[in-house]
């Protein structure tokens, strides 16, 4: 077990190599001369003489990539060139806001995912089964940002509710904080409990139609213990691997999510980054959202082995 | 429908379906996809002829008709500037559908040959593309998609192009997974012990093999495709004002939500709409084209 985790890791080490490639890379993307374009306004030659000096465009790519990457271990990501803070405090700042809101979502989506997913397989080929899948696909259809922007008509601007916008920290005040977030959550929830549903229908299909199941009905178990203690504690194992991966979906969403909602987040943050040509920050916000995915990735294929007793050396 | 037993023999050669045939065969048996289909023609047809079909200028402001609610004049209602809703929906489709298919296209062209090379060779060579395809896949789509965009800044064939790149790995995953389960059929293996050179075997013998997988994933990345442009749009990063794009249209609904409600309504249909009959396609292909099912 140890020796296939071991070498899970060694893997791990090219593929952020090239993550650190691709998001450096994004600066050679910007038409003309970079050191203009970081300047933004600024059209003092002194500025963009710093600024060149700074990230080393005078020299060769890969030496820029060096002096970029020494920095990033450093866990220095550059600095905002808006409002002159460094980019790690941004991020660590705007962090918790979105873990907040994904958590609560993957909640969300889990309850609606699984909760369907297993109701869908036991009674499959029956009207709620296809109701369900109807449900799963229109669930995946929906754009999230225009689900979230009706959602604010109805339960802000119609009904009164809940606010439009705006965020309160669970710290200051929990309810508050629960009706800022309850409608961005269910809005990014719902962009993966259509993926989380179709794949616990199918696991728990395919745990159902098992010997294990069957040896189960057989010694006369009634179908609730067959369903919950037999057919979906094995079903739900690569479920949970699912979800954790799911969670760079989260992430994903989380931009338009919290665009929309107004909330201060890690996704407003990176929008207004490209507002602002803020492009160190925009950086910096893709480094950290690939290393949290990698993480979490790493996490899911080892709770893998620890759960699946085959895997176990 | 009677599927043709495996084991029969066919003594009349007529009966003997084409693999395409049977797909289309049994893609109609499928009320679902045949609806994504149509659906999906209509959309095209819309776009294509547009000027003929929009009732009046997607463009044209009036300040005498600043967000009217629907009405029998103007079916969709007013923007804010007074431009005709309907016909803005109805140009809008080309920016969506230009943009799911071309973005696609280039994920295709750049993923299925990388897919081919590392499938193929193996080595050192597949370790650097499935680390390589690993890496896009940790940063999360839109972020990347998001990312590449404010780079190249914003345009609708900027945008085409970031989706392109961002979908690209799932391409790479795909074809080389498909390759390496045909690679060593003996079909190829035959191929290959007749003296024909690696690029003939895997144009001509590994490529069609894998066409049925790439199709549905193709169809059902479309989907993906034209949300991820109407996210780019709705930000600010995809189509140019005053063309209309839905992504953008919703982003000034937003701001007109109290007053103007039926501004944010028709755009996300129109998305919805053209989503799910790429996922209703996409499912529909997979089904039809799996060659285990009946």
């Amino acid at each position: 077990m140890l020796s296939l985790i071991g070498k899970r890791l060694l893997q791990l080490i090219p593929t952020v190599f090239f993550v650190s490639v691709i998001i450096f890379s994004l600066q050679q993307l910007l038409p003309g001369d970079p050191a203009l374009i970081m300047a933004g306004e600024e059209k003092d030659p002194e500025v963009i003489e710093q600024i060149r000096k700074q990230y080393r465009l005078d020299q060769p790519v890969p030496v820029q990539y060096l002096y970029w990457m020494k920095g990033v271990l450093s866990g220095d990501l550059g600095e905002s060139m808006r409002i002159k803070v460094p980019v790690a405090d941004l991020v660590m700042e705007k962090l918790p806001v979105t873990l907040q809101l994904a958590t609560m979502a993957m909640i969300i989506a889990l309850v609606i995912g699984v909760g369907l997913g297993v109701v869908s397989a036991v009674k499959q080929g029956r009207a709620i089964d296809y109701a369900v899948n109807v449900f799963g696909l229109i669930g995946i259809s929906t754009p999230n940002f225009w689900l979230g922007i009706m959602m604010i008509f109805f339960f802000a601007v119609h009904l009164g509710w809940l606010p439009a916008s705006g965020y309160v920290s669970p710290f200051d005040d929990f309810w508050a904080s629960m009706k800022t977030t309850i409608m961005p959550a269910f809005v990014l929830g719902n962009s993966i409990a259509g993926v989380l549903m179709r794949h616990t229908r199918s696991a728990m299909l395919q745990a159902m139609s098992s010997d294990y199941v069957r040896t189960a009905r057989a010694k006369g178990l009634s179908e609730k213990v067959v369903i919950i203690k037999h057919a979906m504690r094995n079903a739900l194992t690569p479920i949970i691997t699912l979800g954790a991966l799911e969670f760079g979906t989260l992430l994903s969403g989380a931009v338009l999510t919290e665009q929309i909602f107004t909330i201060p987040g890690f996704g407003k943050l990176i929008v207004d980054a490209v507002f602002n040509r803020d492009y160190a920050v925009v950086q910096g916000v893709v480094l950290v959202t690939a290393t949290t995915y990698i993480v979490l990735n790493l996490l899911a294929d080892i709770g893998y082995i620890l759960v699946n007793p085959r895997l176990r050396g | 429908m009677t599927a043709v037993p495996v084991n029969a023999v066919q003594s009349v050669p007529d009966a003997i379906e084409s693999p395409g045939r049977r797909a289309w065969r049994r893609l109609k048996a499928r009320k679902s996809a045949l609806f994504g289909l149509v659906v999906i023609v209509l959309l095209v047809i819309m776009a294509v002829f547009a000027p003929q079909i929009a009732p009046y200028d997607p463009i044209k402001q009036s300040w005498t008709l600043v967000r009217k609610a629907p009405s029998a004049a103007y079916w969709f209602g007013t923007d804010e500037v007074g431009r005709d809703l309907l016909s803005r929906i109805i140009f809008g489709a080309r920016a969506s559908l230009s943009a799911g298919v071309i973005s696609v296209g280039i994920a295709i062209l750049a993923g299925v040959p990388l897919g081919l090379l590392a499938g193929y060779a193996g080595g050192w060579v597949d370790g650097v593309i499935g680390r390589l395809t690993d890496a896009m896949l940790a940063v999360p789509f839109l972020i990347l998609a998001i990312a590449l965009a404010a780079f190249l800044g914003p345009s609708l064939g900027n945008a085409m192009i970031a989706i392109g790149v961002t979908a690209t790995p799932i391409f790479v995953r795909l074809t080389r997974g498909q390759t390496l389960s045909v690679k060593n059929e003996d079909y190829v293996e035959a191929a290959r012990a007749v003296g024909n050179p690696p690029i003939r075997i895997a144009v001509r013998h590994i490529l069609p093999n894998i066409l049925p997988a790439l199709m549905v994933q193709a169809t059902l990345t479309i989907a993906t495709a034209i949300i991820a442009e109407a996210s780019l749009s709705f930000l600010g990063l995809g189509q140019q004002p005053p063309l209309p794009s839905w992504g953008s249209m919703l982003n000034s609904a937003q701001r007109f939500l109290s007053n103007a409600p039926w501004m944010a309504v028709w755009p996300g249909l129109a998305i919805f709409i053209t989503v799910i009959s790429f996922n209703l396609l996409g499912d529909g292909l997979r089904d039809a084209l799996d060659p285990r099912s009946k």
